[in-house]
């Protein structure tokens, strides 16, 4: 009954939340009981590297590397921000 | 005639430039499959129609399987397994293994009624990922009551072991004047069980719940009080359990979105194979229902004359065909217009613009003035007086002769 320990060090999708590609949406989505988001595509990027072994340092990195960008740091943690807010992310 | 133009006027569009094609709807997200209407609960509020009896054919395992592949390939991503109660399927796990192979997010909608240990495991290894778990109310004698079983003790057993086996759980509890004022309780259950959404899902007022609407109607004071209630609740608790409490159409002054709009993202299946736009649609008159015994689904879907028969805004009527809201509401819900006023192609009576809202009105002073008479309170069950019809069996015959 524990809820699991929130370590926000190491974002990690929650366990309630299944990430998927939508072959008909042609988009990731992200699905819970009875209900689904539709993600943009640097969203789901984000998303998909929240796997408890990146800290948000390195999933910047990596994202950074990933898409040949720089200076993404404000905009990841603000999505992070409003994914723990939303209680996609623990 | 709209499905067809395309066929139809073939020779046309050498003349003058082609029409728009009707365009093609979206998928549908949202799959639910009634497995089953066999039910060991006998709820005043069932969803299911009042003649269920019936309609007591079973798709086969196969058969559904199929119904899911299909669905999967239009892009439907959650699965509802309902019913009825789900659970007396004995192939339930094997739905599940095939659906979550596909991809679905599968949500089991059950009384727990038949949820042993055994099963969850069975079911948690086939990858069902959810499950909704339904009480009628935070006390034994009420919840036993309504539901006409003693399955209190037994859905609280359920709720532990579905924790145990780390699903995350959905509590669900119709609302309506017997329960508002439990409300409290209700989310200290769903707390205390640890569900991380409590639905707290008032009466609609279609099926067996019209049948019962002056029993169930609630005032609006109760209604007030308890959301008032929830939001305190919601203050305080944060994100530990999302509290969902929507007020009924019947006390609001604009319909709701029903279904999301017609046609654009919640497909039914009955037990016996026919498609739903809506939970409800079996009972709308003159409306012929797909079979996906007999049709593909694509095309169910698509082109069948039931969806696309309120699908959009061409079939509105007035005061809904002016209307700056008409997109935001999709004309409500045809179910409470063919209730209320005989006829599923008018405007919603919840709605305050459309000229039946005084049917709706005098349906709530009804339930009002029952309420103030203790129509349908316990008591009045067991001296004869005026009883609530419960789900029952005879009861549908019954409601199926008259």
């Amino acid at each position: 009954m524990n809820p699991p320990l929130s370590d926000p060090a190491h974002p990690t999708l929650h366990r309630t939340f299944r990430l998927q590609w939508e072959d008909v949406q042609q988009s990731w989505v992200l699905l819970y009981p009875e209900g689904m988001v539709t993600l943009n595509d640097s969203a789901a990027a984000i998303l998909q590297r929240c796997d408890g072994a990146h800290t948000l340092d390195m999933l910047i990195d990596d994202l950074q590397s990933a898409f040949g960008v720089q200076g993404i740091a404000p905009e990841v943690h603000a999505f992070v921000k409003h994914a723990f807010e939303r209680g996609w992310l623990v | 005639m709209h499905s067809n133009a395309a066929g139809s006027f073939e020779a046309e569009s050498l003349l003058a430039p082609p029409k728009a094609p009707a365009p093609i709807p979206g998928p549908p997200l949202w799959l639910l499959a009634e497995l089953t209407y066999r039910c060991p609960l006998h709820c005043p509020f069932c969803s299911n129609p009042v003649n269920y009896k019936q309609h007591d054919q079973e798709l086969t395992t196969a058969q559904w399987c199929d119904v899911f592949t299909q669905a999967r390939a239009l892009g439907a991503v959650q699965l509802g397994l309902s019913g009825g109660e789900p659970l007396l399927r004995k192939d339930l796990e094997t739905l599940v293994a095939h659906a979550h192979g596909l991809g679905f997010y599968v949500n089991l909608v059950t009384s727990g009624v038949g949820l042993t240990n055994e099963r969850l495991g069975a079911l948690r290894a086939a990858g069902l990922d959810h499950i909704q778990l339904s009480f009628q109310d935070s006390t034994r004698e009420l919840n036993d009551f309504l539901s006409s079983t003693r399955t209190f003790d037994l859905k609280r057993r359920v709720a532990d072991l579905i924790k145990a086996h780390g699903y995350p759980m959905v509590m669900n509890c119709v609302m309506h004047r017997h329960n508002l004022p439990h409300v409290g309780a209700i989310i200290d259950m769903a707390l205390e069980i640890g569900a991380e959404y409590l639905e707290l899902a008032n009466t609609q007022y279609y099926g067996w719940a019209w049948e019962n609407r002056l029993a169930l109607m609630p005032t609006l004071e109760q209604l007030r009080e308890a959301e008032a209630v929830v939001n305190a609740y919601r203050a305080r608790i944060g994100r530990r359990c999302q509290l969902l409490y929507v007020v009924p159409d019947y006390f609001e002054e604009r319909p709701k979105k029903c279904m999301n709009g017609w046609g654009t993202t919640f497909l039914g299946v009955a037990p016996d194979g026919v498609a739903l736009p809506c939970h409800s649609a079996r009972m709308l008159p003159g409306l012929n229902l797909p079979n996906v015994l007999h049709q593909p689904l694509r095309e169910i879907w698509q082109s069948s004359d039931a969806f696309q028969r309120f699908r959009g805004t061409h079939w509105m009527p007035e005061p809904c065909q002016s209307c700056e809201s008409r997109e935001q509401d999709a004309g409500g819900c045809r179910c409470q217009a063919y209730l209320l006023t005989g006829d599923a192609a008018r405007t919603d009576p919840a709605c305050d613009r459309s000229p039946d809202h005084g049917a709706l009105q005098a349906v709530v002073l009804q339930g009002r003035m029952a309420a103030m008479n203790g129509f349908g309170q316990m008591r009045d069950t067991r001296t004869g007086e005026v009883p609530i019809l419960f789900r029952t069996d005879a009861n549908s015959r019954r409601l199926t002769q008259s």
